[in-house]
């Protein structure tokens, strides 16, 4: 019983055997299920002040005066500070996508309010004191005067000209236009026989990692230390210094054990910058950790699109073109990078079908309420969420099987170029399609929903729905994504180091910052296969700026396709060199060495071999290396890869509708997918369960809501509803594997493909059971509710 | 400043005196006052369970009790929860094995809940485990596999039961 | 998620208990498992300068039948009458408040003295007749169920008084049922419905109770339903035809999860549910 006898086993296996591919138990796990890991929040430093922060209770208001005397007279009060006190924070909240000829609007966002707030919530001052009870108490004493302003929490209403005016220096509440196009548009839509028009939401929603952000930071000697519940550390550590004013070498960042992300974490908060900040002025180790009421008001939401889509096609089927003008509330103030995650919905605009022509028009639209940003998916779920609803609502208007419409327009040659310049770098749709269907019966469930519904005594209202998707990760090729390219000011490398040690374990730095992916497993896997090595034998490092090379973090589902290729290339050069010192000791060429068996032998012969740590020693012991070789065993890589990747795959949702309440039960849930061949399959089936439960939550019970006052409605975990294990079925996974040319592994990303995948899955579904009943749309949320409203409003 | 209270209570079989305003939270007693960080903080309406310990043998929001109302009590947290000298308790075990777990965060909450279900009831089906766990919340692991090792942990706690006795589980 | 600061008493009498709620004046509070008052002071939308923990006073927890009642002693937790079938509805109601964790602390004596129209035992107390027994500086009264609950997060309860004691009828030979309509398993009712129904020897309805969980101020009984049942069959179109008139008489409040017009269709659904599962049992 337990972890010890396992972990001998996999000690004594030899490497170079196919680590990769195997299900291994997670190196990780140890520590997080004894409660030994470390979170930022369970950090003490010596001499440490807590923070307590002050936010505003009005979404729009000028700050008249604030008065902090009661909070700083209070015992054990340290300091409190205001926007006002801010010296030395040399930059607000930098915005870092600058698209080539495009204006973007971008109000200065400070880490505490200066003169006005925008969004409830708002930090306006900070407490500082020694006990992190008394800090709250003394936050409730800073007395501050606002002016209310008119609010605006509609974005459509917000681009109205009679609307108030957020940020009086730009004039409007538009934040920017864009637009990317491919094909004759135009063209498309006049040889169409059938032009159908939707409007479709794709409401706001929160990350809520179940870890709420924290951030401890540290002055000494100079050099700041932050501790932050970040999935970006190396980004961080750029734009704290920054807005610091300070030189990068003097800021460490590290990311600890972080409880979740999700893309909410991929930001840098203007409490980090404050705590960094404070730290430096009191000379004293600060430390903030949100409550969940901080987290939902001020740690980015998601989505929020209004997406207005035309599709056209002939009566046959064939899809022409398609077009999405895309209304994205932007919030009242950005952070890194809000603005583009809409952009990405254009990027996979034409999902998984041949459309000869397509176009995404996007409008971001100032508010009164938090920041968007990028949540799983980032702009990907909302494309395949109005793609997948429209195909099935054009299929009924077609009168043609909504499975049939799909497959008659099925990308099928790769690459595939798409007409607005992305390459699909390879894919299958029929056969993850195929299996889903083989796993679901479609016939069967057929049967079963007729005579469910024809039940005389008690009709039961099942449905079926699919989503076959297309998604792009991977981020990315810098090209494409930099100044002269998308607009994004950085590049999206990504750096491994692989250092064999002189005994000849190995320590791998990557400059990904996993936060649950269970990248020190399959990275140490990748590695181990390629030098003879258990994973057991390999440490994988990361999250620490100040060791290892710098990177670009985790997001984006880029660090197996991006960071995972990056070690492998960095490990393959130690593998050269290895074979070269092998060769040299055992008088054979290079080309003869193999790794094998759990060492590097001659090829037919395979008793002349040499472990790693043998070479290891040749290495360190530099006596008899080959002429100009230089000591030590340790390679760097850089990887930018040529494109992106393209997982994809088919999901069906089974649901169960019960008319008379509207509340929708999920039945059975079929995923396939498809992100290339596995490293450590048990991994994907996680993010795949995972992903599509995320998907469910905002299908079906999560929802950001702010009132017309933009009173944040949904504040807490009573209100924002993630779904628990019994809100949730199992799920039926399945795989197939479609190599990516894109780089050696052969992989792509999974962590966000299921959120992509599943949204439409549900809807369609729902529609499905009820257009007996006459019900042909629906927005998500499906609470019981709005789905009853629905039928009701069918009957009429 | 309210008065501080006195209070006497057993975390993991040892004893603590201690003295505590009467407001401090249970879960800030473990973390704070005794450096058993292993117990997590999650929100701030008693939802998401990832606070749970048990409390004289049943699970428990720890933030949603006061300190001072464990008087007289014992604890126990995740470090505690598998008996001295042993590696991991079955659930642990299972939550390694069956991949129940990824950042890590929820999971000493959802491991102790699971030990009180299952002491409750030691052959759960899937329905009964995920209503069982309703207290707690995962956002990453869609919590499949963790019904999964909830189901081949209590597997190994009845044929344990059944065959040789077992060192003290919850 | 600090709550505010607080002085604590812990007396090991019940007579302990009340003086030092008495001397801790308005703004005392007696504290059982604390899981409808830690909450609302950890959001610091409650302060009370005193709690007065209840729970080394001894007699004040497990359930006894007396007669024709449970006397169910207001310490008494959830978890303790959960699935219980002996203990009728109120088995069948404890088991779906909240979560495992939360019925392991929550009372049913905190809960009622609690008074919030959304929470599911003020409106089984309601509907089954019960009463609780408090005991204060003058003495002990008995509150029955359609006095105690005044208005929202409001009961009869005075300052100063400690519920001792709950007795809910043990309704013997009655059908119970309670649906409970909630977002998510865990959450409270958007709308809940208890239905007890006491058959006659020819299968009519004897008698009747509706209680309403989150349709008003208060839990509320639904009379016209009561009074459309009684003395009269208690087939499927009779039952249907009852709980038609569930919401009469109802201004439910709007929500983030339900509508007042969704909500009153609720409490009709839920009403008929409950009664056929009631009348079948």
């Amino acid at each position: 019983m337990g972890a010890p006898g396992a972990e001998a086993a996999e000690r004594e296996m030899p490497g170079g055997n196919g680590y990769v591919g195997r299900a291994l138990k997670r190196k990780e796990d140890p520590r997080l299920i004894t409660g030994r890991a470390t979170y930022v929040d369970d950090m003490v430093l010596p001499g440490m002040l807590h923070a307590a922060i002050v936010r505003s209770p009005e979404a729009h208001a000028r700050i008249a005066s604030i008065d902090v005397s009661a909070a700083a007279e209070r015992p054990g009060i340290e300091a409190v500070f205001t926007g006002a006190d801010l010296d030395g924070v040399a930059a607000p909240c930098p915005m870092v996508w600058a698209p080539p000829g495009v204006e973007v609007h971008v109000p200065d966002h400070w880490p505490l309010a200066k003169g006005k707030v925008g969004y409830v919530g708002q930090a306006v001052a900070v407490v500082l004191g020694d006990d992190k009870y008394a800090v709250v108490d003394a936050a409730e004493q800073v007395l501050v005067d606002y002016e209310p302003l008119p609010v605006v929490v509609d974005p459509e209403a917000a681009l109205r000209d009679d609307a108030p005016v957020i940020h009086d220096q730009f004039g409007t509440n538009k934040v920017f236009e864009w637009s990317l196009a491919g094909g004759d548009l135009d063209a498309a839509f006049a040889e169409a026989d059938v032009v159908m028009e939707r409007r479709v939401v794709n409401h706001r929603t929160a990350g809520a990692a179940i870890e709420p952000r924290g951030a401890l930071a540290e002055w000494r000697e100079g050099r700041l230390t932050l501790r932050s519940s970040t999935q970006i550390p190396h980004i961080a550590r750029v734009i704290l210094s920054i807005q610091l004013g300070l030189s990068e070498e003097r800021i460490r960042v590290i990311a600890p054990e972080v409880g979740g992300g999700f893309g909410s974490k991929l930001q840098v908060y203007g409490e980090e910058v404050l705590v960094a900040w404070c730290a430096r002025r009191t000379g004293r180790p600060v430390k903030w950790t949100a409550t969940r009421s901080d987290d939902m008001a001020t740690t980015h939401h998601g989505r929020d699109q209004i997406d207005y889509v035309r599709i056209g096609a002939t009566r046959e089927g064939r899809l022409t073109g398609i077009h999405a003008r895309v209304i994205q509330d932007c919030g009242a103030y950005h952070l890194i990078e809000g603005p583009v995650i809409p952009t990405f919905t254009s990027c996979v605009i034409s999902g998984v079908y041949d459309f000869a022509a397509v176009r995404t028009d996007v409008i971001g639209v100032f508010t009164n309420k938090f920041t968007t940003d990028a949540i799983r998916g980032a702009g990907r779920p909302e494309a395949t969420h109005l793609i997948e609803v429209c195909i099935d609502q054009l299929a009924d208007e077609l009168g043609i099987d909504r499975l049939e419409l799909r497959r008659r327009n099925f990308i099928r040659d790769f690459p595939n170029e798409r007409p607005h310049g992305f390459v699909y770098d390879s894919g299958d749709y029929d056969g993850t399609l195929d299996r889903c269907l083989e796993l679901l019966d479609l016939d069967g469930f057929r049967r079963e929903q007729e005579e469910l519904r024809n039940d005389p005594v008690h009709p039961v209202y099942r449905g079926v729905g699919f989503s076959t998707y297309v998604e792009i990760c991977g981020l990315g090729p810098s090209r494409a994504l930099g100044p002269d390219g998308w607009g994004m000011q950085g590049g999206y490398f990504e750096s491994a180091q692989v250092r064999v040690l002189p005994t000849g374990s190995v320590m791998v730095y990557t400059g990904t910052s996993p936060h649950g992916q269970g990248l020190e497993t399959s990275f140490a896997q990748i590695v181990a296969d390629r030098l003879g090595l258990a994973p057991d034998a390999v440490e994988v490092i990361h999250g620490d700026t100040d060791s290892g090379p710098f990177g670009k973090d985790t997001y984006g589902s880029r660090s197996l396709s991006v960071g995972g290729e990056a070690i492998a290339r960095a490990a393959q050069k130690v593998q050269e060199k290895a074979k070269r010192i092998v060769a040299h000791k055992l008088e054979a060429a290079p080309e003869d060495i193999e790794v094998s068996d759990g060492a590097f032998r001659v090829k037919g012969s395979p008793e002349q071999a040499m472990s790693l740590a043998e070479v290891a020693t040749e290495a360190y012991i530099p006596a008899d290396l080959p002429d100009g070789m230089e000591a030590g065993l340790d390679e760097l890589s850089f990887y930018d890869p040529d494109n992106f990747v393209w997982p994809f795959g088919a999901h069906a949702c089974v649901t169960e509708v019960d008319p008379e309440t509207g509340r929708v039960e999920i039945v059975r849930w079929i995923a396939v997918d498809d992100c290339g061949p596995a490293i450590n399959p048990k991994l994907i089936d996680g993010q795949v369960h995972g992903g599509a439960v995320h998907a469910i939550g905002q299908a079906l019970y999560e929802r950001i809501a702010y009132d017309d006052d933009g009173q944040l409605v949904t504040g807490t975990f009573v209100d924002y509803g993630l779904p628990t294990a019994a809100e949730v079925p199992s799920f039926e996974t399945a795989r197939t594997e479609t190599p990516s040319p894109t780089n050696s592994l052969g992989v792509k990303g999974v962590g966000e493909a299921a959120t992509i995948a599943a949204t439409p899955a549900i809807v369609n579904s729902v529609i499905d059971a009820l257009r007996p009943l006459g019900v042909t749309y629906l927005d998500m949320p499906l609470t019981p509710e709005r789905v009853w409203d629905a039928i009701q409003e069918a009957r009429r | 400043m309210s008065t501080r209270v006195p209070i006497r209570l057993s975390v993991n079989g040892r004893e603590h005196e201690l003295e505590v305003e009467p407001r401090l939270l249970l879960v800030h007693l473990l973390r704070d006052r005794l450096g058993l960080t292993g117990t997590h903080v999650g929100c701030d309406t008693s939802n998401c369970g990832a606070c749970t310990v048990h409390l004289d043998g049943e699970a428990v929001k720890s933030c949603t009790v006061l300190a001072v109302q464990a008087d007289g009590a014992e604890v126990t947290t995740i470090e505690g929860l598998a008996a001295a000298g042993d590696g991991l308790h079955p659930l642990q075990a299972a939550f390694w094995e069956d991949h129940a777990l990824q950042c890590g965060y929820c999971t000493p909450g959802m491991i102790m809940a699971a030990a009180d279900l299952l002491a409750r009831n030691p052959d759960p089906s899937e329905e009964e485990i995920r209503s069982g766990l309703e207290g707690n919340l995962c956002r990453c692991t869609g919590y499949h596999n963790i019904v999964r090792a909830v189901r081949d942990a209590a597997a190994e706690l009845r044929a344990a039961r059944a065959g040789a006795p077992t060192p003290e589980v919850v | 998620m600090i709550p505010p600061e607080f002085d604590y008493a812990a007396p090991d009498t019940l007579d302990g208990a009340l003086q030092a709620l008495a001397d801790g004046g308005e703004e005392a509070k007696p504290l059982a498992g604390g899981h409808s008052l830690l909450p609302l002071m950890k959001l610091r939308l409650a302060a009370p300068t005193l709690l007065v923990d209840l729970r080394r006073v001894p007699g004040l927890r497990g359930a006894e039948r007396e007669n024709g009642s449970w006397r169910i002693g207001a310490l008494t937790r959830h978890a303790d009458l959960q699935s219980r079938a002996e203990l009728g509805v109120i088995g069948e109601t404890t088991a779906l408040i909240a979560d495992q964790q939360v019925r392991n602390r929550g009372t049913i004596g905190g809960s009622l003295a609690h008074g919030d129209p959304a929470s599911d035992l003020p409106t089984v107390l309601l509907a089954a007749e019960g009463t609780v027994t408090v005991r204060g500086p003058g003495g002990i009264r008995e509150l029955a169920a359609a006095d105690l609950f005044r208005d929202y997060l409001t009961t009869a309860i005075a300052p100063g008084e400690i519920v001792t004691e709950v007795r809910m009828p043990a309704l013997e030979g009655w059908g119970h049922a309670y649906e409970k309509f909630s977002r998510r398993a865990e959450d409270w009712a958007m709308v809940g419905v208890c239905a007890l129904v006491r058959r006659a020897p020819d299968g009519s309805c004897a008698d009747v109770r509706v209680g309403l969980t989150n349709m008003g101020a208060t839990p509320l009984r639904a009379s016209a339903v009561e009074r459309s049942l009684r003395g009269g069959p208690l087939d499927r179109e009779a039952i249907a035809r009852a709980a038609e008139q569930a919401a009469e008489g109802t201004d439910p409040p709007g929500d983030l999860n339900a509508t007042p017009d969704y909500k009153r269709h609720l409490a009709r659904v839920l009403t008929r549910r409950a009664l056929q599962r009631a009348a079948e049992a």
